[in-house]
């Protein structure tokens, strides 16, 4: 439903909880990390306390490439939001990794218009609070390996 | 399973009166079940103390019980919320005749309805600050700007364009259907017809969809009356048999679908048309979930009325409209019915059946089916639904 732009004042900032604390404090180091099973060896996101494949709890905290490609994508036009009125558009976007896991971002240093299906990209990291920053994606020429 | 074939019908349909959001001023979510909930019980020809279970959805948890006191029933013997957002209204049926069939109780009030968003929550009280989860579904999606619906069904609706070429014009022909069918509907909200033209300069939102690719917030509720196929045969109305049930999930939410383009209604119908011993082409209309014109696209091609990836195709040329070969969304659908978080495709399948349509009446109606969809796509309950049992 489009419903009327909501009264919303500040950005949401993610508040780590215990199964996601590692991920957003290597976003603050600029390194993305994805969870992977030392049983099975199944790379995941979103984070979870065990392994989606075979139940695990003994997994390890990878920094990943930082790499993948456009899985798809929409230009947000509607802000929803106030706070996201000088915002729009940009781009909502899932990155399937070179890892494997998919993952919801936003695409920056491009024109929206220049978005396509498949172009290559990589993480950049966007600090949004002291303590929080964003892993969003940026253009990359290098494809995936 | 297939014993459970027609064995219980619907046998009392109700609507509140709908309108656009605002345009009934305070009125709350548990105003607009108790107008359509005693609207099918008195529709129904039971009395309201031969009501004993109760299944709804407001956005408080034990809203059923409230509900349930507010309409006066006697002790009931089975209720429960169902917490399922737009798959709510159709796995009420699904849990009613499960109900039903174990014995807890004889008839079953179901009802779902919604004042346009504001309500907040889900349906089970399910307002947690950190959504009962941590926090990451919603850390790893709202802070990218992911808000609302629009977003996670444009990723997947975008994917489906790529892999098949499917254009924003075929998802017009959709709205146009669903404005062009509420139009002849005297208790849908968006009554004015629309053009293909006034589809495609409408302003985007969340690309690819425009403005007339989303639904409208709307004041609305529905309700029926599910009993055994037997008692309905003493009942005024003709009853409209349960033929066949089917549920699926693939994926906890549109970012995360392990395949974008074919999702949880292929498995869901499946199972549908087995318990009903039917086939798509047996279906006479179909009323489908449609928060967004391409949920209503994809859903046609995965309950098998096309191939995979020529729903695009399908829908272009009247052929989803009153008159063409499968008449889509009959009183409007959420595009331009009301959203009632899909109840209403319930009501107006159950109206069909009947031969009670009016102007928009499909011609020997006598099969029917019914999507109930949420999670962008990934949870879907399916309905099929006939005016005779078997």
């Amino acid at each position: 439903m489009i419903g009327r732009v909501e009264e919303v004042n500040s950005r949401p900032v993610p508040v780590p909880s215990a199964d996601t604390q590692p991920f957003w404090d290597g976003c603050a180091r600029e390194q993305l990390l994805l969870q992977r099973c030392n049983t099975c060896r199944t790379v995941w996101h979103p984070p979870s306390p065990l392994c989606p494949s075979c139940f695990s709890t003994d997994f390890e905290w990878m920094p990943a490439s930082g790499k993948g490609t456009v899985y798809t994508y929409s230009v947000v036009h509607h802000p929803f939001r106030r706070v996201w009125e000088p915002l729009v558009p940009y781009v909502l976007a899932v990155i399937e990794l070179a890892e494997g896991p998919h993952m919801l971002s936003n695409l920056v240093e491009t024109a929206p218009e220049a978005v396509h299906i498949g172009m290559g990209v990589a993480v950049t990291f966007q600090p949004v609070s002291e303590t929080i920053s964003l892993p969003l994606f940026r253009p990359a020429a290098e494809m995936l390996p | 399973m297939s014993s459970i074939r027609g064995q219980y019908a619907i046998v009392g349909v109700g609507e509140s009166d709908v309108g656009k959001r605002g345009s009934r001023p305070g009125v709350t979510v548990l105003d607009l079940e108790l107008e359509a909930g005693a609207r099918a019980i008195e529709d129904s020809g039971l009395r309201k103390e031969e009501v004993d279970g109760v299944i709804a959805r407001g956005p408080q948890s034990n809203f059923s019980a409230i509900l349930a006191g507010c309409l006066g029933l006697p002790p009931r013997h089975y209720i429960t919320d169902v917490g399922l957002s737009g798959s709510a209204s159709a796995t009420m049926i699904l849990n009613a005749v499960a109900a039903l069939n174990a014995g807890f109780c004889t008839a079953v009030l179901c009802t779902n309805g919604s004042v346009g968003g504001d309500e907040g929550g889900g349906g089970g009280g399910d307002g947690a600050p950190d959504g009962g989860h941590g926090g990451w579904l919603r850390d790893l999606s709202s802070p990218f700007g992911q808000i609302g619906a629009p977003g996670g069904y444009a990723l997947l609706a975008r994917r489906h364009m790529h892999e098949y070429g499917t254009t924003s014009e075929q998802f017009g022909a959709i709205a146009v259907a669903c404005r062009k069918h509420a139009s002849l509907n005297p208790n849908a909200a968006y009554r004015t017809p629309i053009t293909l033209e006034d589809h495609q300069s409408s302003r985007m939102i969340a690309d690819p969809f425009r403005l007339l690719d989303c639904c409208p917030s709307t004041v609305a509720a529905g309700a029926v009356i599910i009993t055994s196929a037997e008692r309905a045969r003493d009942l005024p109305n003709k009853p409209v048999y349960i033929l066949g049930l089917g549920h699926c999930n693939t994926h906890s939410d549109g970012q995360y679908a392990p395949n974008m383009t074919t999702v949880a209604m292929r498995d869901a119908s499946q199972r549908a048309y087995e318990m009903a011993d039917l086939g798509p082409k047996d279906v006479d209309f179909a009323n489908i979930y449609d928060c967004f014109t391409y949920a209503a696209l994809v859903t046609l091609e995965d309950y098998g009325f096309c191939e995979k990836g020529e729903g695009g195709g399908f829908v272009e040329g009247g052929r989803i409209e009153l008159g063409g070969e499968l008449p889509v969304n009959t009183g409007g659908g959420l595009l331009s019915h009301a959203h009632a978080s899909g109840f209403l495709h319930i009501t107006e399948s159950a109206t069909q059946l009947r031969g009670a349509a009016g102007e928009r009446q499909v011609a020997e109606a006598k099969v029917g089916i019914v999507s109930g969809q949420c999670g962008t796509l990934g949870v879907n309950a399916c309905l099929l639904l006939g005016n005779e049992p078997a």
